[in-house]
Order: C-alpha cells, then structure tokens, then sequence
C-alpha cells in the first residue's frame, strides 16, 4: 500500500503543470498543462514516462484537470488525440466550459506565429467530448475504488483543488488557488481530511501579500491619469479570467466616476467569454453571484467591441487585447502602435514567461526588439499588475496545517521558494516535505487499516459512558467532579479461515464456553482506633471517618455509595468480625480488643496497586499512634 | 430501522411524507402541502358570495357551498402528532416537498438539519414567496376583520357542508381536520430557508459522525432528488418520484442507488390505480429473467423509452391547440406550476409564434416570475444532457432570456401593475399561477375569459376539476387538461428494482397486488399508512477499522484447546464519516483481565515451587474448594474454588508472585 508520485511538470519550475501519482495501484494524472515558454518538444511533459509502450489507457485510471489556463490544460488535446488517451477525464463544468475557447486562442496564436500547430480546432472539441463535468464538492466514483471531488479553489473561474481516495489512502493535489476571495471570486475552501499526501502549488511561497485595495485603487487611478490626459490604454491579458476580474474592477470605476471613455474588448472572442461568465455567475463569489436576479455582474454596460481601424482614432479608450504577456497576436500589433506615444499606458501581469515581449518590458525600457527585424521605441507608461490570483506564503502555511498531511510535495514555484517553504513545513508543522524536479520520482506508504467485524456489544460497551465522581476539596462550589473516560477494551479473534472478529470480554467466554475464573487477593489486618483521635460510636460512622481521611490522600477516593463498606473500583474494605477470618496472615495473635478491629480487604489484579497503597496508608495510620502511645 | 409513512399520496404536487428511524437518529422525509385542498373556498371575484344561511340541498354542489373566508392550508396530520423535538434530520426532495417546512422550523423546539439541494432550496423558497404573496392579495380583498372559518367551526357546520367539500377537509376517513393550518409568514419563510443546508448531487454530507447523506438527481424537477443514506447499519435509498430523462432536469441518476440494504420506493402517483386493477395482466408485461442479459442491455432496456420525446409531442399539442385559440381570437390562460414544464413551454410557444402568422405576446404574471426565469439561466450543471451541450457551445440554456430581450416574453409582478396594463394586449398568452384557481391573478383573468368559447384554460391533471371550476361556472371557455410525467412506468418499476439489487424493498401496501407475484425475484415488504414498520437489525457486527500501529502492538495468543488465536485489544473508537475506527492511545501496559480454566493444585504447588516459593496443601473442604498454606518465604494462603481464586497475603511481592503463579495457569487475555 503505497503511494508513488512522479512529477512530469512544474517540478521547480511553472509551467506545463502534470503529476501523475499512483495510489494503492490506481494511477490518476493530475493536470496536462503545456510550457509557454518552449516551443520544442519541453513544451510538454514526457509522457514516455507513464508508459513505454504508450499504452495509456489501461495505465491511467483518470486525468483530473484543475483551471482551464493552459499551462494545465494545453496538452490535453495532444495527449488525447495524437496520443490517443481515451479514458476518463474530469474537470468542472466552467473549466469544459472555458478550456476550448483557451485552447483555441493559443492555437490561434501558435498559427500566426507561423509554428506547426500541435492540434486542430477539431481536436479541441474532440477531447472535450471525453469530458465529464463535475461540480464542487461532487463525488464522483471513477471505478469501484476510486473516488475523487473538487473543492472550490478560487484561482480562476471554475478552477479547483481535487480530491482523491483510493481505500484507506487519500491525497488532495491543489492545482493554483487562492485563500483570500478577489473582486469576483471567493477564497479556497476545503473539508477537514485525512490525507497521505497534499500537492500543493508554491508560486509564492516566500512573499507575503498585503491587502489587494490599495494596489487595485494604484491601477484605478493609473488608467484613470491616463485616459483624463487623453491617452489611450493598452491591457494585454489572456481572454478569460483576468480580464473579467479587471472589466468588473473598470465597469465600476466607470459607473462611480461617470466615465464615459470608451471600453473596448478586442475581439469578439472576450465577449463570448463574458456570456460564459453570465451563465457560470454561480462560481463566483457570493457578493457577484447576488447580483443574478437584478443586473448580472458579468453585464458589463461600458464595454463595446474593438475594430482594427480603431487602433488610430482619436481620443483616448480603454483596450483589453489577447494575448497576454504581449507574447504575440492583436496584443502586440497594438503595442507597436501605441507603445511610442508618451501619453498611452500598458499594463503588464505581474508574471510573464521569459521569452515574450512582457517580459523584457520595464519601467526603464526605451527600445525592445518584438521580433528579428522590428524594434520598437518604448515612450509609454508601464504599469505591472501586482494582484495574483495565487496565494501567498501564509495561504500555503495555512492550507498545510489545516490539512496536516502526512505528506507535501510542492510544485509550479522557483526552486528557492520550495527550499525555503520546505523548511518551514518540515520545522514548524513536522510533516515531511519534498519538492521534486521535472520527471522524478517520490514514493511513501499510505494509511491502511485492518478490517475487522465488530460485535454490536462491544461498540456498545464502547460508547457506554464510564462516569467516575471525583471529590475536589479546592473548590466547594462544585465539590464533585464528573468525568467521563471512555474504555475501549475488547478481544480480537482469528478463527481460521474467518475475518477477524471484536468481540466483547464476555462475548468470548461464551465462544469459548467457559466461566471467567477470578484471580482476588485478600487481606485482613487490625486497626488501632484510637489513631483517628475522634471518637467512634459505630461501624458506620468509622468507615465514613476512615474515607473522608483517605479521599486526602488518594485521588480514587470521592464520596462514599456505602454506609460500611469503601468500595473503589474492585478494592473493598469493610469490618471483619469474624475471627477466623482466613486472612488474618500474621495477625493471629493479635485479639480484637475495644480500641482495635480488623478491616477485612480484597480487589483484583486491576487495583493491585491502589490496594496496597491504601493498606499501608491505614497502617501508618495504626502504626503512628502505637509509637506514641507506646 | 423504522419507517412510518405520513401519507402515502404522491406525485408532482404533493409528494409523499416518511419518517424513518435509523441508528436512533430520526429522519423525515419531505414536507409538503396539500394545495389541491384550497378549492374548497371560494376565489375573490367580483361577486361576493353571501353563505346561505341554510342550505336546503347541502349535496347539490354549487358556487355557493364554498366556503367564503381566508384559506387554511392542508398540512400532512399525522406529523402534527409528532414531537418535533425528536426530529433529528429534515431530507427535502424537491420544491413541493418544502412547502410545509416552514410550520415545522417555526414550532418551538425545533432543531433538526435540514438538507436540500441548493436549486430545490431556492426554487421552494420562490414557491413559499409567492405563495404568501398571493394569500397577502386574497386577504386584503377579504379585509382583516374576516374571522377565519376553522377558527369557529362548529360540527353542525360541519355537517351540513356538501360532501365533496367534507372530504376534502376531513380526509376519507375524517380524522385530518387538525392538519389546517392559517399561513405562515414571510418572516417565517426566511427563517425556515435559513435553517436550511445546501448541497449539490451527490455531495456528501455527514450528520453526526454516523449518517452520510448524499442527493442524487430524480429527474423530476430542476433540482429534485432522491436520496441515499450510508449508516454503519444499513445503507438505505429513498426513491420518490422520478423520470428517466427529462427536458430540463438532469437525468435520474439510478446508479448510485444500487446493492442498498433497503430501497424505499414510493414513487406511484403516475399509475393512478392502473397497476392494482390491472395487476394480472401486467404482471405477464414484466421482463421475467434480467439475469440472463448483461446489465448493459437491462439498461438500456430501461432506457429505450424516452420520456421526453413522449413529454415534447405533449407540450406541442399544447401549443398547437393554444395557437388555434389565438386565431379564432381567443386568449390562452395557463397555470401550471412546474418549473420545468413552464421553461419548455415558452420555448416552444416562440417556436409556433414565429412560424405562425399572428403574433401574440405572451405574458408572465407572478411576484417571483422575473427572479425565477433569471435564476434558471445560471443553474447550468443541475440541467440535462441536452441543455449543458448548450453551456459547452455557447448558447444561453433557456431561450426565453433572448425572448424577453426581444420584447417577445413580458414579465409582470401582478396583474394590476401600470406596465402591464399600458402593455396589455388580446389575445394573448398567460402564464400565471395558481394552480388551485384560488389564489394568484389566475382568478382574475378566468373572471374575464370564462364566456369566451375561443379561449382556452390548460390544466394539468390531478386536479379535481369540477371543483376547481366550480366558482366559474358556467364556462364557455375551452379546457385542456394534460398530465405530464411525474414518475416511472409501472412496466419500467420491477425491471429498475432488480437491476438496482436491493436487500429489501419497501413499497406502500396499495401496490401488493402488483408485486406479490413478483416476491420471488424481488424481496418485497409493505408498508401502511401511519403505521410503524420496524426492521430488525440485519447485521449484528459493524466493521471496525483498526489502525496498523495499533494492530502491530497486538500481543497474540493462540488457544490451545481451539483453533483460536486471540489479543486484547485496547485503544480509542472513533466514529467518523460512518466508520468505526479504533486507533491507539497512549501506550498503557495491558494485562490479561480475564481468566478462564482451571487451577489445578498440584500444578500450582510446582509452578510455585519453580520460584522459589513453598506451601503445603491442606485439603480443607470450604464451600468445594481448598486452601493451599505458603511458608516460604512468608506466609500466605491460596484458596482456590471453582471459578474464584484468592490470594491471602500481607506481602505484596509475594501476592503479585503468587498471582503469577496462578495465571500461567488459566488462559487469559
């Protein structure tokens, strides 16, 4: 019983997100993303890892996919249609929703960019027929062992952790989330599980983020200085996610302000978006979703279409363009045109892939080479946009601890925020943590538990509460304490050929056919009176006397059931008047005279020790007042 | 495990009530309103209706017997009976199954959880809003003053009531007079909704460690379900009304329903008596041996009628009969209350206007009609195949959102708005509840209509329609009755059971005559209405999960006289999930508590002997056992009896090396 877990992507790196882990045999792949910044063959993971003879579909219980960006969806299409995966795939409905305008986008651009393309738009729809769509917290049984559910993980819309169990194993693999809720999503939320295993995303793992008011109201007002001295701005982001985020952020802006500089989306495929947004209101936050029944958030009343003889038009605008990053497409035929322009602003991510325009862009840049034979003077503003959808440090540190997994592995983050973030998981919450690279492999037992038949008696007994009534001298308003300390104490049985049975004490003896046979001990011994120096006028009342002393002295000891007799749990003491009790060892000479009796004692081998204890402490007693008395 | 059945009625609008105990926890099952009961009182309408002060033909049913005042409303009686206290966990199935919730959530003592999907919560509380909205309307016609008619019912008034009407309100064997209730409040709607928790099909939720509850789609309703509960006893499902596939609602979802403990069906309200009358011949319908197909051809056996198809060819027929009043000048009144059925309904009636020549604007008049049509836009994932494709291509799931854009579909809160009377145009289309012809602007539009022969009032079956027509009569005007699908065929119910395979079967008694010849194939019991059916425990053991470092530490022992090997075991039960789980605690030294055997002397002597200790046997016969005298190396004495030994001695070392001594004796654990 074991799991075994090999990175394919985003070991020590982001991009191409792909884990494949085998629990107790069933073999899942989480993510099949692809890397933005290859165009070779490191663009996707290598699946010849999975299995030699590319035999995937038996390898493979299911694929699980998290968010619909593509560096955790964009080989699914390969994977599916030129490598020819047919099983079952998973994702939620916005993701099935969302992935194929993504992947088409992206396929678009790999076109215009004038590469071999790695799929066809009918390959997208093709692999999409393959999916089943699931909801949050929607458990799905893949096959008779294998369960998984999503839990909402407010990265993107749609976007989720996912949970797997296989027997008594369980792991959870995060994809990108996000612990504090943004303009249109909510936080991540998570049940309390037992897992084996946590893979976690770690994209920031060593930041710490203050609150997203003040540097969205910075971006506000960036736009806004812009447009006021007539410029125009450029924002370049993909077509789903971000630009919904920031529309809803502008839109607002706009209405509180009385805008009326235009919005522009570029093409018709951001519009098609927003009416996914419209229909999919119901993953978004709760504040967003509220706003169905009246005017639908994703309603956006400044937006209108872009058309290329715009780009020159007077005046300024607000443009949203595909692709991001500038890493080519209408984005970057834009940014030709505007970047010269001191007045006009562009807004980059606070994340671009090295390769692409955005990333060779700074505040400093004046010139940047677009392609071989173009280089294009920068005069523009440059704004970076600093609020991610990813959580930070202490999102990371508070997901761990409140799963407490046996085990983390850490993915899609730089290889010194996993060595660090490593460290404070290791060191403050002692779980064990590994961040493995590209293609490695990490393997550790999971949890199992020994089936066993429990009899209905000793559940029973189990439950049954087992009160014990403590006497506490130190506070007299509550004198007697309660507690209750349930025992479970039962008999495991193997009969040959027979599922291991629970079985009740005295459920045994019945199986067995016998009697339980009683191992006691005994012990009769004299006690002087006159050592309690008050005077006793009955039996009665010199047990009571003798308890009220013991309880001083031993915690078992609380408030007396009997009139003459102590009884803590199996110990018993009470007056002998028989003087021939059997017991008396080492006692017969002595006789019972008026100031001396005899406590007739037995208990079993469960309070042998309590036994002796009370009896010496009694004999002190006796003992003490022989010495001054003589 | 106990069930006990509330009222077994079903279908669409009033689904049945169970309460089922199960691992001392008890659980109802839906709540619903018996709304078909509001026809005995009669409508606000122009006229008022004076009571005769004697009636002289108290069987002649007239406009005049009903009973003018407030309504009440018909809850199920038998859950009054009920301490509601002992409730411990409330399942809603769908939207109608909510409708009397909140008198229960508002009785004091009141604390049960209440699970329902998040469609079914907000479609029912919809319902309830509207509900009360439209009793808001029928009381200020009536003003406040009106005293209640249940409030001063004497029985003489009772009695002289026309029969029909004396049923109705005291049930066909008269004891359901306590179950009328005045309305509940806005107020109390909120708080009911608040109490409510949400889930999604086929999400788990856990109550109290021990039930895991989980809803899977009926088919029925947008949102409806059926239920499974997984206990450490029993795994139990709950059928209510279902449909295979349907034109909205995602499809039944029968699959994870198989190879439960006990299946409780009680989805027969569409066979309206068929199967009991017909109970012979259908028997020889029923497919005799599945076991001989593989359970892929069963189901798809199951599957080859497709309801929805059948469904479709109905709501045209509607429309088709609709566009023919609309050309011969007639208005089209329509009060159905399913969701779904209305949301088919718009699209088509588009369709027909458009390839007609006529336009008509169809109108929706309701105080919750604007945010229901809204809120199925953006309910995507509790929808059909057919409409999630929609989703996936990028065409809005309803069409009637591009309709009332279009100007094509006017919604209205009521029908004395401004807007509506500036827009108002015949003939026309009107949806607008109720169905009950009580209450809602339903009223008043039949008032207008009721002398046109070329308008048309569609109802659904079900309804007793003498009665509800009754105020508005005589009528002129067209009526089409429909039913729709609101449950398995009765040739499709054996044929679903035995491929789910079921322990047990519960189904409710009328349908003996159907299953009796079938008990052979298919364990069958039968319940009766407000009787208790108690099952005794099935399984005497649980499983139990022990934790491997516990399991490891087990010291094992195996018995000589048997094939036995056995262990004490100690450690900590936890009940999580719906599973026994033993894990360790901290390590305590364990002793063998129990002992069983026989103390045999002369062994003892030996055993004693070997460590070092001495004694001489003394065959005192006390009580049939003996006493064996320790000398060395201090005194002590051993009494040994059948089934008790004990140890006599004032040296502790020496006792505990006696008791040694004795137990390697006996067997022990």
């Amino acid at each position: 019983m074991a799991i075994e877990c090999v990175v394919l992507g985003a070991g020590q790196e982001v991009g191409k997100s792909c884990a494949v882990v085998s629990i107790n045999g069933k073999k899942i792949m989480f993510d099949c993303g692809m890397h933005m910044g290859y165009v070779d063959h490191r663009r996707y993971p290598d699946f010849s890892l999975i299995s030699k003879s590319a035999d995937f579909n038996n390898v493979l219980s299911c694929i699980v996919i998290t968010h619909f960006h593509l560096d955790h969806i964009g080989a699914l299409p390969y994977f599916t249609e030129v490598c020819g995966y047919n099983g079952p795939i998973y994702m939620t409905y916005p993701t099935k929703a969302l992935a194929p305008l993504m992947l088409d986008d992206y396929r678009k651009v790999m076109v215009g960019r004038g590469e071999e393309q790695q799929f066809t738009n009918e390959n997208i729809l093709n692999c999409m027929k393959k999916v089943t769509a699931v909801d949050i917290k929607q458990t799905v049984q893949v096959d008779k062992d294998l369960q998984i559910r999503a839990y909402y993980a407010g990265h993107v819309l749609g976007a989720a952790m996912f949970y797997a169990s296989v027997g008594d194993a369980a792991m959870v693999y995060t994809g990108d989330y996000n612990m504090t809720p943004d303009r249109h999503l909510g936080a991540a939320q998570i049940d309390r599980l037992h897992l084996d295993l946590l893979i976690t995303e770690s994209t920031y793992g060593k930041t710490i983020r203050d609150s997203k008011y003040a540097r969205e109201r910075e971006f506000l007002k960036a736009v806004h200085n812009c447009v006021a001295n007539g410029g125009k701005v450029l924002i370049p982001t993909f077509a789903l996610g971000r630009a919904q985020e920031l529309c809803i952020l502008l839109d607002d802006y706009w209405e509180r302000m009385n805008l009326k500089v235009p919005i522009y989306f570029s093409s018709g495929l951001t519009i098609q978006a927003n009416l996914y947004y419209k229909v999919l209101i119901s993953w978004t936050s709760q504040k967003v979703k509220d706003t169905y029944a009246t005017r639908n958030a994703f309603n956006f009343k400044n937006v209108q279409s872009f058309e290329r003889s715009l780009i020159h038009a007077p005046g300024p605008c607000v443009l949203f363009a595909t692709p991001g990053m500038l890493s080519g497409g209408f984005s970057l035929e834009v940014f030709k045109h505007w970047a010269p322009c001191e007045s006009n602003l562009i807004t980059l991510p606070g994340y671009c892939v090295a390769g692409t325009v955005g990333h060779k862009l700074s505040d400093k840049t004046t010139k940047v080479d677009v392609d071989k034979d173009t280089q294009i003077d920068v005069r523009c503003k440059i704004h970076r946009l600093s609020f991610s959808p990813h959580t930070d440090e202490k999102g990371i540190m508070d997901l761990v601890k409140f799963l407490s997994p046996k085990n983390v592995i850490l993915v899609h983050g730089e290889i010194t925020n996993m060595s660090y973030l490593k460290g404070r998981i290791q060191s403050e919450l002692g779980i064990q943590c590994y961040y493995p690279s590209n293609n490695e492999t990490v393997s550790f037992p999971t949890t199992h538990f020994v089936k066993a038949d429990a009899s209905a008696t000793f559940i029973r007994s189990s439950l049954t509460p087992n009160f014990k009534f403590l006497k506490d001298e130190a506070t007299d308003m509550a004198p007697v304490q309660v507690c209750d300390e349930r025992v479970t104490q039962g008999i495991l049985v193997m009969e040959k050929g027979q599922k291991v049975k629970i079985l009740h004490q005295d459920e045994l003896l019945t199986m067995v056919g016998t009697k339980q046979t009683e191992v006691e001990f005994a012990y009769c011994f004299p006690f002087n009176l006159c050592s309690l120096k008050v005077p006793v006028t009955d039996d009665n009342s010199l047990i009571h006397i003798l308890n009220t002393k013991l309880s001083d002295e031993v915690a078992e000891f609380g408030v007396q059931d009997c009139m003459d007799v102590i009884q803590v749990n199996s110990f018993h003491l009470a007056v002998c008047k028989n003087g021939n009790c059997l017991y008396r060892i080492n006692s017969h000479g002595s006789t019972m005279g008026s100031d001396c009796v005899f406590f007739c004692c037995n208990w079993s081998i469960s309070d042998k020790i309590l036994a002796w204890r009370v009896i010496s402490l009694i004999k002190n007693m006796s003992s003490s007042v022989e010495s001054v008395f003589g | 495990m106990k069930l006990t059945s509330l009222s077994q009625s079903g279908g669409y609008n009033l689904p049945p009530c169970h309460i089922i105990s199960l691992c001392g926890f008890n659980i109802l099952f839906d709540c619903p309103l018996d709304l078909s009961s509001l026809t005995i009182f009669s409508p606000i309408s122009a006229q008022t209706f004076t009571r005769p002060s004697s009636n002289l033909h108290p069987e002649m049913l007239d406009k005049t017997s009903l009973i003018a005042a407030e309504p009440y409303y018909k809850t199920v009686q038998t859950l009054h009976l009920w301490n509601v206290s002992l409730i411990d966990v409330v399942l809603i199935s769908n939207p109608m199954g909510m409708l009397g919730l909140p008198f229960l959530t508002r009785t004091e003592g009141f604390s049960a959880k209440i699970y329902a999907t998040e469609v079914t919560a907000k479609l029912g509380q919809l319902l309830m809003e509207d509900l009360v909205a439209m009793h808001m309307e029928y009381k200020q016609f009536y003003g406040p003053k009106e005293t209640s008619f249940f409030q001063f019912l004497k029985w003489e008034e009772l009695e002289a009531l026309p029969p029909a009407l004396k049923e109705v309100i005291l049930g066909k064997d008269g004891t359901e007079l306590g179950g009328w209730l005045p309305l509940y409040s806005s107020a109390d709607v909120k708080d009911c909704l608040q109490k409510v928790q949400t889930l999604k099909y086929a999400e788990e939720a856990c109550y109290n460690g021990t039930l895991i509850i989980k809803a899977l789609s009926s088919g029925l309703e947008i949102g409806s379900c059926n239920w499974s509960l997984q206990s450490p006893k029993r795994n139990i499902s709950y059928i209510s009304s279902s449909v295979f596939s349907s034109g909205t609602a995602m499809d039944f979802d029968f699959h994870a329903l198989i190879q439960s403990d006990v299946l409780i069906y009680s989805d027969f309200a569409s066979w309206n008596g068929v199967p009991c009358v017909h109970s012979e011949n259908s028997s020889s319908i029923v497919p005799l041996d599945p076991s001989a197909k593989s359970d892929n051809a069963c189901m798809s056996e199951l599957l080859d009628f497709d309801e929805s198809s059948e469904e479709t060819e109905k709501l045209n027929f509607i429309c088709s009969c609709s566009m023919d009043s609309v050309n011969a000048g007639g208005s089209v009144l329509i009060p159905i209350g399913r969701i779904g059925i209305i949301l088919q309904l718009l699209e088509l009636f588009a369709l027909h206007i458009e390839s007609s020549d006529i336009k008509v604007p169809i109108f929706i008049i309701s105080s919750v009609a604007e945010e229901l049509l809204s809120y199925t836009t953006i309910l995507p994932e509790w929808l059909c195949k057919d409409r999630q494709e929609k989703l996936y291509s990028g065409k809005p799931v309803f069409a009637h959102e591009e309709l009332i854009k279009e100007k094509k579909i006017h919604v209205f809160p009521a029908v004395h708005s401004h807007e509506l009377l500036m827009m108002w145009q015949e003939p026309c289309i009107v949806f607008s509840p109720h169905w009950s012809l009580r209450l809602g602007s339903v009223v008043h539009l039949l008032q207008r209509w009721r002398g046109d022969p070329n308008s048309l009032l569609v109802l659904e079956e079900g309804v007793n329609t003498d009665l509800a027509l009754l105020p508005f009569k005589p009528i002129a005007m067209k009526v089409l009755e429909c039913s729709f699908v609101s449950g398995l065929m009765s040739e499709k119910v054996p044929q679903l059971l035995k491929m789910l395979q079921p322990k047990l079967i519960l189904l409710p008694d009328y349908t003996k005559a159907f299953f009796n010849p079938l008990n052979d194939s298919l364990p069958c019991l039968f319940y009766t209405e407000n009787e208790t059916l108690s099952l005794p425990s099935s399984k005497n053991l649980l499983e139990l999960n022990i934790a491997t470092d516990l399991a490891s530490r087990l010291t094992l022992s195996k018995l000589k006289s048997e094939e036995l090997t056995i262990s004490r075991l100690q450690g900590k039960l936890i009940l999580d999930q719906g599973k026994h789980y033993l894990v360790a605690e901290s390590q305590k030294k364990m002793t063998p508590l129990v002992h069983w055997g026989k103390v045999d002397l002369q062994s003892l002597l030996l055993a004693l002997e070997k460590i070092g200790v001495k004694g001489s046997m003394e065959k005192v016969n006390i009580e049939d056992g003996c006493v064996l005298h320790v000398f060395e190396p201090n005194k002590a004495l051993i009494q040994v009896e059948e089934t008790k030994t004990v140890i006599g001695s004032d040296d502790e070392g020496l006792a505990s090396l006696i008791s040694d001594a004795v137990h390697s004796l006996l067997n022990g654990v």
